[in-house]
């Protein structure tokens, strides 16, 4: 078990560096000046310049790296060029917004998706499963911004229960900023739900078909307890890891719903920056983003172990 | 029966008494597209600052009217010496910023000091390229020497880029936007929302409305259901492409006016065959304004002929100078040993108008032997290849800058235009302040582009307002990019 977490926790800080030099050469050769940006059409060149200096965007490019990395070590991860905020603010604000969110679809697409699979697959072929499976599949194929468009034209406009859009802080109390991750939670979990559903049906179709199961029917178990305790167990992996790259997908890739909800999340915060070459946001949110996604890997591989005790003891 | 009886009294007494007690609604919801990269109206050029602070948090000495009129602002009046090179501007006395300190000379003196400053990074830095000194007088009397007349002047400090800023908050106007307006700046949530609410013991004209919300709304999408639901009141700038859904509604007002956004198919002048008048000419023929302003505006735009706005005093109608004339263009382009037409690169920013007007122009292009390779950019790699490098063949950009005529006589710009009869225009009209004589050289340099075929002009961005029928005083026309709530309330 130890190796075991040792060699994941090595390739993971290998992926790290990795990703900060490719994150880092990347902006460097993407064309656009930040500085030009900021100051417009009407300003010259020399202003331009002068602007330059004052960002510390003059500086080699080595050098540049290096204090970048040096201050994400030390959790300084630089200030905003455009907003001229330390990133960190600019980052916490977001996540309160982009975590309980993902959070919340998430925990939504695994309520409907795990029952759903597990109702299919016990009634492989019936006429209950073809309806679900006919669902899931319609859900994949929705697009998710038109899908929001529609949950916002029902539930905001026609029956007024829920905002249209935007986020008031948590400060406004837990429940009207609960309210209004509602609708953007369901529009991306729908879709998750789906896939996530017809995974676990087909993975346990698979499981059910082994002796184990045969076995455990034979010596008169009954079905319900065997369909929880035998097959769910064991058809879990395939689960576990679609849930952890959806789970990344829902923290970094809702950059569309953020737009349709307008929801002040990180999803919006890179894209803003990546259009007024706010580079030391984009670059530090995209470390942060990719170190999450490592460490959910991480806490997936474990899970692996958990659920399937041979890897433990393989180690 | 008898229940409804009494519903229909109670509804009777509540209509009574209610109405009465019932005052106007004092707060109101603005969504804007784009947010703020700062609050400082002195440090930016993204016009989402000022569509916030402008007039609301921030004044000027002068200030742009509704019409684009230049109006007194924090300086009450002034007088303009007999050579036209010293303005003394009289203050009002009074008036405070919203951290309780005197507003007066010195911090006139400090604001323009500041922004023409050698180390300024002013946004607008040729509005003051012409002051010599500014002295304060008194607490209540600016005197500012220019080195040469300017006629325009009293226009230029009327921009949000000339606010008046306070010694000490200057430096953190950017996240706490300290000014001398009606509203004082409350929070700004990232991302979100920017709250103002009103100032105590302001100056000027009583404002109507207690708090103002400026919510970010980015997508033109999601603007409809917005207004639908309620939540947000006011879109002062609405894509047209969304209108037909809000059209007909009573309970919003969908408002078409005018901005200072000339949208042209901007031309590399310096870059062959385009050096050559003929071609040029040949492509200003084979535009059909009509299709473009209907296809890239909802059919809102107004044609231009030259770079004015048709509101303007000065604007003559020279659409007439290149109709609409596919064979006419032919020949130029045969005239110009390009029979068998040539290949060309349209570089396409991302606004609506550019994407959609880039796919119409290439095709009328392609009707007279001119094909062209549409190629989208974000506005940074707009900025840096075609607006600083030049590395273009054509572009489609709106100049929204008001009265910005002379950027056709500045060297180095990226039409890389270069013509002394029409810098001289302009040089003279820097020199000239009477009104009459200035729309007489502005009508010259207008004439000088039209008949030079400069860019391709297309038309005048609308701006198309959508907002709750209840609510009154909100600006129709954009003579600057600004949403002005001094005069904003709603109806009984």
């Amino acid at each position: 078990m130890i190796t075991y977490l040792a060699k994941r926790l090595g390739i993971a800080a290998v992926t790290l560096v990795l990703a900060s030099l490719v994150v880092f050469a990347v902006l460097e050769i993407v064309p656009g000046d930040p500085a030009r940006l900021m100051l417009g059409m009407n300003a010259s060149d020399a202003q331009v310049e002068q602007l330059r200096d004052q960002m510390g965007l003059n500086a080699p490019l080595i050098e540049r790296y290096l204090h970048w990395v040096g201050g994400l070590l030390s959790l300084d991860f630089g200030r905003s060029y455009t907003y001229s905020v330390p990133v960190i603010d600019l980052v916490l604000e977001r996540i309160v917004v982009s975590l309980p969110l993902a959070l919340i679809a998430l925990a939504l697409s695994t309520a409907i998706a795990i029952p759903v699979g597990l109702y299919s697959a016990s009634r492989r072929g019936a006429a209950g499963d073809a309806v679900a499976m006919g669902a899931a599949q319609l859900g994949v194929a929705i697009p998710n911004f038109w899908f929001a468009l529609m949950l916002v034209y029902l539930f905001a406009v026609w029956l007024r229960w829920v905002p249209a859009g935007g986020f008031p802080g948590w400060g406004a109390g837990v429940w009207p900023a609960l309210k209004s991750l509602l609708l953007p939670a369901i529009a991306l979990a729908l879709p998750q739900a789906a896939i996530l559903a017809r995974v676990t049906r087909s993975a346990l179709i698979e499981v059910l078909n082994e002796d184990y199961i045969r076995t455990a029917r034979a010596k008169g178990m009954p079905y319900r307890a065997v369909l929880w305790r035998h097959a769910l167990r064991n058809a879990l992996i395939p689960v576990v890891t679609i849930m952890g790259l959806q789970f990344a997908f829902l923290l970094a890739g809702t950059i569309i719903i953020e737009n349709v909800f307008y929801l002040p999340g990180l999803g919006r915060l890179v894209f803003q920056a990546i259009t007024q070459r706010d580079l030391i946001v984009v670059e530090s949110v995209v470390m942060l983003l990719v170190a999450t996604v490592i460490a959910v890997n991480l806490v997936v591989d474990l899970t692996y172990a958990i659920v399937d005790p041979r890897l433990r003891s393989r180690s | 029966m008898k229940s409804f009886k009494s519903f229909l009294a109670a509804s009777v007494l509540t209509l009574a008494f209610g109405t009465a007690a019932f005052a106007a609604r004092t707060d109101l919801v603005i969504g804007i597209p784009l947010e703020p990269p700062h609050l400082d109206p002195t440090a930016g050029a993204a016009a989402a600052i000022d569509e916030v602070l402008y007039a609301n948090v921030f004044e000027g000495l002068t200030r742009i009217g509704p019409n684009g009129e230049v109006l007194p602002d924090l300086a009450e009046s002034w007088t303009i010496s007999d050579d036209g090179k010293v303005y003394t501007f009289k203050l009002h006395t009074g008036v405070k910023f919203h951290d309780g300190s005197d507003f007066n000379a010195n911090d006139v003196k400090f604001s323009l000091d500041r922004a023409r400053a050698d180390d300024s990074v002013n946004a607008q830095k040729g509005l003051f390229a012409a002051i010599d000194t500014v002295e304060a007088v008194d607490p209540a009397t600016v005197k500012v020497t220019l080195k040469n007349p300017q006629g325009s002047f009293l226009y230029n400090m009327g921009w949000g880029d000339a606010v008046m800023v306070a010694p000490e908050t200057a430096e953190t106007n950017k996240e706490k936007p300290i000014g001398t307006g009606p509203f004082k700046f409350d929070s700004w949530a990232k991302g979100s929302s920017i709250k103002l609410v009103k100032a105590d013991g302001y100056w000027g004209d009583p404002i109507f409305l207690d708090k103002a919300e400026f919510r970010i709304v980015p997508d033109a999408a999601a603007a409809v259901p917005a207004l639908l639901s309620g939540d947000v009141q006011a879109f002062p700038f609405f894509q047209p492409d969304g209108v037909s859904q809000i059209e007909g509604d009573p309970r919003f007002k969908v408002v078409v006016g005018s901005t200072e956004g000339e949208t042209l198919l901007s031309i590399n002048n310096k870059k062959p065959p385009f050096d050559q008048l003929k071609v040029r000419q040949a492509i200003s023929y084979a535009l059909d304004r009509k299709a473009i302003i209907d296809g890239a505006s909802a059919g809102l735009g107004t044609p231009i002929g030259s770079h004015q706005s048709p509101a303007s005093k000065a604007y003559i109608d020279l659409t007439g100078v290149y109709p609409h004339d596919v064979a006419k263009a032919k020949e130029l382009l045969k005239e110009a040993g390009l029979e068998n037409g040539f290949k060309a690169t349209l570089k396409l920013p991302p606004p609506s108008y550019a994407r959609l007007g880039g796919e119409i122009i290439a095709s009328q292009l392609r009707e007279v032997g001119i094909n062209l390779e549409i190629i989208p950019v974000e506005w940074a790699q707009w900025l840096d290849q075609v607006f600083k490098q030049k590395d273009y063949d054509l572009t489609i950009v709106s100049h929204t800058e008001p009265n910005d005529i002379d950027i056709y006589s500045r060297k180095d710009y990226y039409f890389n235009y270069d013509n002394p009869a029409f810098d001289k225009v302009i040089a003279d009209l820097n020199l000239t302040s009477d009104e009459a004589k200035r729309n007489e050289l502005l009508g010259e340099a207008q004439k000088i582009l039209a008949n030079d075929a400069v860019v391709g002009f297309l038309f005048e961005l609308p701006k198309v307002g959508v907002w709750d029928a209840k609510l009154e005083g909100m600006w129709d026309n954009a003579p600057i990019q600004a949403n002005d709530l001094t005069k904003v309330k709603w109806a009984e």
